[in-house]
């Protein structure tokens, strides 16, 4: 085992483990338990070495954590190049090369690292916090930084952090200039991982018994939106997600489509309801638009599916900000079905539900068809004691049977399920729609936000001439859910109220506050993609790419010219502050240019002597600026009128002297 | 460093360098490196630097990540910024040429500079060295304090050595860019001649008849008090008691008024030609200023009486060193 041979002083060393510490707290919430002991140990080791003199450990076992490093990232995450493992893996190589850090050239891969590290944990999180401590870890990295460049001496920390802000300061307007204006293309350059973007909860692109449930009870936001003039009443907010139409007598999902399906056939009606929308990454293809997205006026990079779905044409790995046009009196595919499309929409498994197939039939029997038939079914759900609940009873073979017999206890995908295969039954094309109903405007900004809980399931039925049309069984059960948002419905009895209610308001207002700032954050830096930039610059006047990089260029080199000015003035001799002694100045001025050199150690009248001999015919003139010189720097009480104006109309008087002799 | 300029960039610059050194103007000095004159390239560390970024970019562009971008661009921006600083780090530095000690052919000549920070803000990690070479350790050039630099520079020939141009630098603060100047002080260090091996006794010539055979060991007997000790003193002179206590060296000085003087004369050198014969005379002024007897010299055209002392063996090494060539 070779001894500690540090290429750093020990200050140096140990801010650098606390630096190391800093950047990767945010990542420990997310490596797996045995990373982040494993790199503690690192730090602990790296730590002992420079405390105690423990030995670093040799290289053959340097090598089998390498290697014993990539088999448990592999065994973690069953990959190495994904997201989540290539940053777990860079996580603990960095802090691997602690234990191997002999030249400064490791030094200062392990800096770069640094700053590379920050850059992976924005892939799991942008929020608003995180702009505060990437600049705060740039401050400290580059203070670092400079610590390891200034080796011949160590700075105090507290003035190599002065000078890093100070740095940092000076580039966070270019960083700004530059985020405005440079120009973006929309990603990815290349493919993305499978496990890219951060990893939220969001709409399942299946539906089995609970999955809506689960989305119910997450808090998380999906979007915020922002209508352009009256917003609809909450009862109209249905934002249209996947469309199931696939049943295998449990599971609900999207069947086999034809890749080259045309676009479904939407003939949009109604007064044209715009709205700007800001999407939390879903990671899927899907963007959820109002029902019923006007295809004249689509997002850029997105497309109307068969199902009328908005999709966008790669994934959301981001916050993605989208305008689209919603027209409430739509009609979708009016024209008759297509066979194959009647088919998928009218099949169920052989054997599911008997006894809803006999409560069809009964009804069928009696004459109902058609709406009326879809009427009486959400009679049937109005008038049977059906109750609303996120905690049903578990179902067992059978589950839309047990459900519309004996538990009659769910909420939407019960609802909508059981109704689409009651309308299958009955003959008429039905399938089930997922996305979310209702939103809660914020209280301070002019927005809507639509969280997870407001995850819904409705049905569409398609009806001849009419098309598809949207039946909502839930809203027929409980109201409610449809009128107000969930958390309202699911508060139901007012249990006990808080003792002051002014607190609460007061929290409320600031829960408000800060999703509007969240809100504006999304809005103007997370989703400031190629559209949004583009939007931004017109405003301000800058219509082509051309325009973007002339004034980013222009920008930057005003940025750096007046940084340079103000660098290049400090480091200047500063001109004498006594005027007296700018003129004397100006004067040895003149003698120099004249071929007469003078040193700051030589006395003035010694000087003008020396001068007056040279140039007797100047010499009065020359004479008078010492004597007046020598009075102003000497006496106490120097006469009046003040002389500095005589001294300086006396060495003007020189100068002119000197420039008359030496020009013929 | 470790870290290198890449091939072909480096061939580039040499090319400039020798251009840019064909025009460096040789002053007095104090010279103020001014900022027309400053010249900036990115280091080793620089380019990876870059190169960090511009992968965080793509990087940043393939997630459309705007954290990512802005952090990019924090670095881009750092690293511009970081450019100025060590551009102005280095503009506005006062160097004038300092001590110049005189030493012998064959050893290292040191020139030294002074360096001072005439503005409002110190100039951080400046170094000097010769173009192209790798530079010494850099200093810090204070508010209210000179710092001092060395330059090295073998002194083959006797005669004065000038200091040829040199380069001033800095990478400072982040290490990312390197800048330099050079410049040219009109700065000169006398180089003696190499002094021959000890051994050949001096041609002692007993002016008052007193029968004084060559053997001016008597000479050593009174001891007459210590100097601090110079390039070139004798080994056996050095008093070794002293050294551990004292911060240089100290030598034994003898003084004998019966010491033997001696009149040396180009001719009395041994020697197959000029060089080796001023050899011969440099170690004999040394010998002789070891032994503190009194002694002359006589050269061609130069004439230096009996005298001793340090400003005596200097003015004696000095006409041996200039013998013969331009005088300047």
């Amino acid at each position: 085992m070779k001894p500690v041979d540090d290429v750093l002083p020990r200050p140096t060393l140990l801010r650098m483990l606390g630096v190391l510490l800093w950047v990767l707290a945010p990542h420990a919430l997310r490596l797996p338990v045995w990373e982040s002991a494993l790199i503690l140990g690192c730090l602990l080791w790296r730590f002992g070495a420079l405390q105690r003199g423990w030995p670093l450990p040799p290289t053959l076992l340097r090598a089998v954590l390498t290697f014993s490093a990539f088999g448990a990232i592999y065994l973690s995450f069953g990959r190495i190049n994904g997201q989540h493992s290539g940053t777990a893996l860079l996580v603990l190589m960095t802090g691997l090369k602690l234990l191997e850090m002999r030249s400064r050239r490791d030094v200062l891969v392990v800096v770069i690292l640094l700053y590379f590290l920050l850059l992976t944990h924005f892939l799991f999180s942008q929020e608003l916090w995180t702009l505060a401590w990437m600049l705060g870890s740039a401050v400290l990295i580059t203070a670092l930084l400079i610590e390891i460049q200034h080796r011949h001496q160590l700075l105090p920390f507290r003035q190599t952090l002065r000078m890093s802000l100070r740095l940092t300061g000076q580039a966070l307007p270019l960083m700004v200039l530059i985020f405005l204006l440079f120009p973006r293309i929309p990603g990815p350059l290349w493919g993305l991982p499978a496990d890219a973007g951060a990893s939220r909860t969001g709409i399942p692109d299946s539906m089995s018994p609970g999955d809506i449930a689960d989305l119910i009870l997450s808090e998380a936001v999906a979007f915020r939106v922002q209508f352009e003039g009256e917003p609809p009443a909450q009862r109209d907010l249905y934002w249209r997600g996947p469309v199931f139409d696939f049943f295998d007598g449990r599971k609900w999902e999207t069947g086999f489509r034809r890749s080259d399906l045309p676009a479904a056939d939407i003939r949009p009606g109604g007064r044209a309801l715009s709205y700007e929308m800001v999407l939390e990454p879903t990671r899927t293809h899907w963007l959820f638009g109002l029902e019923m997205t006007d295809p004249a006026a689509l997002p850029p990079e997105s497309r109307i599916n068969s199902d009328a779905q908005l999709i966008a044409r790669k994934r959301v790995i981001e916050r993605r900000l989208y305008r689209a046009v919603a027209r409430p009196d739509y009609q979708l595919d009016p024209s008759p079905l297509s066979r194959w499309a009647e088919i998928t929409n009218l099949r169920l498994p052989d054997d599911s539900a008997p006894r809803t197939r006999a409560l069809i039939r009964q009804w069928q029997d009696r004459g109902l068809a058609g709406s009326a038939l879809i009427d009486h079914a959400l009679d049937h759900f109005r008038s049977q004691p059906f109750r609303y609940t996120l905690r049903p009873p578990l179902l067992g073979n059978q589950p839309i049977d047990e459900f519309l017999f004996d538990s009659r206890a769910g909420f939407c995908e019960h609802y909508a399920s059981s109704f689409v295969v009651m309308m299958r039954l009955a003959g008429i094309p039905a399938r089930v729609v997922v996305g979310y109903q209702g939103g809660e405007p914020n209280a301070v900004g002019d927005y809507w936000v639509v969280r997870q809980s407001d995850a819904h399931a409705w049905a569409e039925v398609w009806l001849p001439k009419r098309g598809w049309i949207r039946v909502d069984p839930t809203a027929a059960v409980s109201p409610d859910r449809i009128e107000r948002s969930f958390d309202d419905v699911m508060a139901g009895a007012p249990a006990e109220r808080p003792l002051w209610q002014g607190g609460e308001r007061l929290w409320s207002a600031a829960v408000a506050r800060w999703d509007w700032f969240n809100a504006q954050w999304n809005r103007w830096v997370l989703a400031y993609g190629p559209e949004v930039q583009r939007d931004v610059l017109q405003r301000l006047g800058i219509r082509d790419w051309g325009a973007m990089v002339l004034w980013l260029t222009a920008g930057v080199a005003v940025i750096l010219a007046a940084l340079s000015v103000h660098l290049l003035r400090s480091r200047q001799p500063r001109p004498p502050r006594e005027p007296a002694v700018r003129e004397w100045q100006r004067l040895r001025g003149i003698l120099l240019a004249a071929g007469l050199p003078s040193s700051d150690s030589e006395g003035p009248l010694d000087l003008i002597n020396r001068a007056a001999r040279r140039w007797p015919q100047h010499a009065e003139a020359l004479q008078t600026c010492g004597r007046l010189y020598c009075e102003l720097r000497y006496l106490d009480d120097p006469g009046c009128p003040p002389p500095e104006v005589q001294l300086r109309a006396a060495v003007t008087h020189c100068k002119k002297r000197f420039l008359e002799s030496s020009s013929p | 460093m470790g870290l290198r300029r890449p091939r072909p960039l480096r061939a580039l610059q040499a090319r400039i360098d020798a251009w840019v050194l064909r025009r460096v103007r040789r002053q007095a000095g104090p010279v103020t490196v001014t900022r027309q004159r400053v010249y900036i390239l990115p280091t080793g560390f620089g380019y990876a630097f870059g190169g960090l970024s511009f992968v965080m970019l793509l990087g940043s562009m393939n997630y459309t990540n705007s954290m990512g971008f802005a952090l990019t661009f924090l670095m881009g921006a750092l690293g511009l910024v970081a450019m100025h600083h060590t551009h102005a780090n280095l503009a506005g530095v006062e160097v004038r040429g300092g001590h110049a000690a005189p030493v012998f052919a064959g050893e290292t000549a040191r020139f030294e500079l002074v360096l001072r920070a005439p503005g409002r803000a110190p100039h951080y990690g400046i170094e000097a060295g010769w173009p192209r070479q790798p530079h010494g350790n850099p200093v810090d050039v204070g508010l209210n304090a000179n710092a001092t630099l060395t330059l090295q520079l073998p002194a083959l020939r006797r005669g004065w050595l000038a200091a040829p141009a040199f380069s001033v630098a800095s990478r400072f603060p982040l290490g990312m860019f390197r800048a330099w100047t050079y410049l040219s002080l009109a700065q000169r260090v006398l180089v003696y001649p190499a002094p021959a091996p000890a051994g050949l006794p001096p041609p002692f010539r007993a002016p008052a008849g007193s029968g004084q055979s060559g053997d001016g060991r008597r000479g050593r007997d009174q001891f007459a008090g210590l100097r601090s000790y110079q390039r070139g003193d004798a080994l056996n002179t050095i008093h070794w008691k002293s050294l551990p206590k004292l911060p240089q060296p100290m030598v034994k000085q003898f003084e004998d008024p019966r010491a033997p003087e001696c009149q040396l004369h180009l001719d009395d050198a041994p020697g197959a030609d000029l060089e080796q014969r001023l050899s011969q005379l440099a170690r004999w002024v040394l010998d002789l200023d070891a032994l503190g007897s009194r002694y002359g010299l006589n050269l061609p055209g130069v004439t230096l009486p009996m005298d001793q002392g340090e400003a005596h063996r200097h003015r004696c090494l000095q006409a041996l060193a200039l013998y013969g060539l331009d005088a300047q």
